[in-house]
């Protein structure tokens, strides 16, 4: 389901000299659905770019990704809106959301963009914010007012709201509590039964031990490395 | 599938100045597209002459019209181009005191788009219209009351309404929320989120607010002295800038 | 045809002003309800006095014409004793107040009454000639509306309309669609009146002096006031029947009588009113003394 083949990406920051760094070449990965695989690695070893790059929001410098069917390194703008409004879900670690827009439309969103109807994306977000204990009373607010916790499980709500194919999890279970990581978990090993295909990040090794099938070391990818 | 529109190496020059040059790009049906640049770049001149408000000098602007496929708007006829501007197109400027007639009622306002293209039964009109100020929520109360009686936001909105009255497929917008308060624009920035959704719109939007472009447009160009200089996804081109200027505008945004 | 020993040209204007406007007209003929712009003279009169109607008079007026000058309907008020006298003077043409009687009927805000015949020209004074300024005051875009026929506008002042009072309540100067093209505002005449600009046999010429526009309505034109299905062009006219000659279809005028709130109706067509009374037909109030 995700193909990531001999993919290398730098940075060249005109505004400093046009000192241009080399951060990872010949990256190798695959998933297939059904499975989680797990990025690990040090920091700054280039987990979340890799991930950045597997969503198109990095351009890699070469190589091939393949999500379905889809080249994400050579597809067109429009190509990749259709793929993550449809295929490919992304779990970041921030929340960026309209300031004033209730949760529950928030979390509804992803939905209402694929043309479900109103009605049936709210009780999917309902059932989600309560499965991971956002009381109702909050629904009718931005997630902009909350704690950094209710806010990641927002976001992870929002992230699961449509059954997407392929997904990215960036630290899902950070700031979590232990009963809300249970959910979290859950969550992911009821979208792997499904078939899903999960990359993710988690510095919870536990969590790692739960739900992945595999471990992917990214320092491997380091430009010095081979 | 075709793109709605197709630009093609649009150039205006004001004497030896670049308004804008060697602009060329698509937009497909559902894309929202925006143009960033900071003043003076020439991506107001580039909305005008894409709006068909100023004559390129060279160049072509090819839009899938309903009734007759592609056509390019800069070669077709005035009275063509000005139906197609009130029908089929809108353009949201942004001060709304360009965009309403500040001595007619809101539900005039609105209804003008009707009348301009045949509707004469007042009571469906005036139904239509205060259809629409729901959608913008503008409380139907208002509907006779004039613009001038607005705040800032709900002129917005009622300019938003005026224009998306008979449907249009492709929105220009110039700085649709600038001169507004914060907490005013996050509203406005919802509401033209969610009409572009429900009603399938494209848009191309002007602005030099780079939060809004994050929030609203799908697509990015990035402008520089009337030229394009990098364009893609936006998200990408924000966190992931190439270009040296698209580095340096996205680094110089205060964080608050 | 004209004789010079005169202490004024006939007719006051010179032949080649004339022959301008005369220009002026046949284009406005040819192109009916298009404002043909024009270069307006000065004339002994100021602005507002009716410039206008007296240039496209006088470059109608033959010596054989017979000239009778209404103002709101009648022959006797300042305007229209004026403008009647600069003729008799500059042109030495015959004047008449009898509607059937007259060739050329210069106007201010009314048309005759009495059916008019394709002998006859009609000569309208206009304030301003354009019915889109009120909403759009740019000459530049009114102008390509009406070439371009975008004519919406126009409705939107009518709905603005009925949304304020519950119907159409423009009474005077009110647009009309002339031959199925152009939008014209037929001068401020009041709206009772439009119906008699559709398929009238005169000639019907109006004139604009400030803004230099002349316009016109060939005989048997079609010309249809503006409306909404839902509410439709009404003429309307006050309620009553003229107090003097007792006419229940004619426009009325509103006189008041005394200092207590007095008042009586009258027709506004005073030529009307007087054929009226000749013939026997009474009003509620009789015949005045000072009538009679």
């Amino acid at each position: 389901m995700i193909q990531v083949e001999n993919v290398s990406k730098q940075f060249t920051l005109h505004n400093q000299g046009g000192a241009a760094l080399e951060v990872m070449r010949g990256a190798q990965l695959s998933v297939a659905p059904g499975e989680c695989v797990a990025l690990v690695g040090a920091s700054g070893a280039g987990k979340s770019t890799l991930m950045r790059m597997i969503y198109g929001n990095y351009l890699a410098a070469s190589g091939a990704i393949r999500v379905g069917a889809l080249d994400v390194v050579t597809a067109r703008p429009r190509e990749i809106i259709a793929l993550r409004r449809e295929v490919l879900g992304y779990v970041s670690q921030f929340l960026r959301v309209v300031p004033r827009v209730p949760t529950r439309d928030v979390v509804a969103e992803p939905l209402l963009a694929l043309g479900r109807p109103a009605g049936e994306a709210r009780a999917r977000a309902e059932a989600l914010l309560a499965r991971l204990n956002i009381p109702p009373a909050l629904w009718e607010l931005s997630p902009l007012t909350f704690s950094g916790g209710e806010q990641q499980r927002v976001n992870i709500a929002r992230g699961f709201a449509h059954e997407y194919p392929a997904l990215l999890l960036d630290e899902p279970t950070a700031s979590l509590d232990a009963a809300n990581r249970g959910t979290v978990l859950a969550l992911i090993e009821e979208a792997k039964a499904r078939g899903a295909a999960i990359v993710g990040i988690f510095h919870d090794e536990e969590a790692r031990a739960r739900v992945c099938d595999r471990e992917v070391d990214v320092s491997g990818f380091a430009p010095g490395a081979s | 599938m075709t793109p709605l529109l197709e630009v093609r190496d649009l150039t205006k020059r004001y004497g030896p100045r670049i308004g804008c040059a060697d602009v060329t790009f698509e937009l497909w049906p559902g894309e929202v597209l925006g143009i960033v640049g900071e003043s003076g770049s020439g991506k107001s001149t580039l909305l005008s002459c894409l709006a068909g408000h100023l004559a390129p000098d060279t160049g072509s602007v090819v839009y899938d019209t309903r009734a007759n496929g592609a056509r390019d708007t800069l070669t077709m006829s005035e009275p063509e181009r000005r139906m197609l501007g009130r029908t089929d197109w809108a353009f949201v400027h942004q001060n709304p005191r360009d965009g309403l007639r500040m001595n007619v009622s809101a539900g005039g306002n609105v209804g003008e788009r009707l009348m301009a293209v045949g509707a004469r039964h007042y009571g469906n009109i005036r139904a239509t219209a205060s259809d629409w100020l729901g959608r913008v929520e503008i409380a139907d109360e208002r509907i006779d009351d004039r613009p001038s009686a607005f705040s800032g936001g709900m002129q917005q909105r009622l300019q938003i309404a005026r224009n998306l009255v008979t449907g249009p497929r492709l929105v220009f917008m110039d700085e649709p929320t600038g001169g507004l308060d914060v907490s005013v624009q996050a509203r406005l920035l919802d509401l033209i989120r969610a009409l572009v959704r429900d009603l399938g719109l494209s848009a191309i939007i002007v602005t030099h607010d780079l939060a809004v472009v994050r929030l609203l447009a799908d697509r990015l160009m990035v402008m520089k002295s009337g030229r394009v200089v990098e364009e893609g996804l936006t998200d990408q081109v924000l966190d992931d800038p190439q270009h040296a200027y698209t580095q340096l505008l996205v680094s110089s945004v205060l964080h608050v | 045809m004209t004789d010079m020993s005169q202490d004024y040209n006939f007719a006051y204007l010179d032949e080649q002003t004339k022959r301008m406007i005369r220009r002026a007209l046949l284009k406005a003929v040819a192109i009916p309800g298009y404002q043909v712009p024009f270069a307006s003279r000065e004339m002994p009169m100021p602005y507002g006095w009716g410039t206008g109607g007296v240039q496209v008079t006088a470059a109608c007026l033959t010596p054989e014409d017979r000239l009778k000058v209404i103002d709101q309907g009648a022959d006797d008020t300042t305007n229209a004793v004026s403008i009647r006298k600069f003729f008799e003077r500059t042109a030495d043409v015959a004047v008449t107040e009898a509607t059937s009687e007259a060739s050329i009927i210069q106007t201010r805000h009314r048309i005759p009454e009495q059916a008019l015949s394709e002998e006859q020209i009609l000569v309208y004074q206009v304030p301003i000639p354009e019915p889109l300024r009120f909403l759009e005051p740019r000459e530049s875009e009114t102008r390509k509306m009406h070439a371009l026929e975008e004519y919406g506008l126009m409705h939107v002042k009518l709905y603005e309309d009925i949304a304020k009072n519950g119907h159409i309540a423009t009474a005077f100067a009110y647009p009309v669609k002339v031959e199925g093209r152009y939008v014209m505002d037929p001068s401020p005449i009041p709206k009772f009146d439009n119906p008699k600009m559709d398929d009238c046999p005169a000639l019907q010429l109006f004139g604009a002096g400030r803004e230099q526009r002349i316009y016109a309505v060939p005989p048997f034109t079609k010309v249809v006031s503006l409306d909404f299905e839902d509410h439709p062009f009404e003429a309307g006219r006050a309620a009553h029947d003229c107090a003097l000659c007792g006419a229940g279809d004619s426009y009325l005028d509103e006189v008041i009588i005394d200092d207590e709130g007095g008042r009586m109706f009258v027709c506004s067509d005073t030529d009307h009113c007087r054929t009226r009374r000749e013939a026997g037909h009474t009003g509620a109030l009789g015949v005045p003394e000072a009538f009679a």
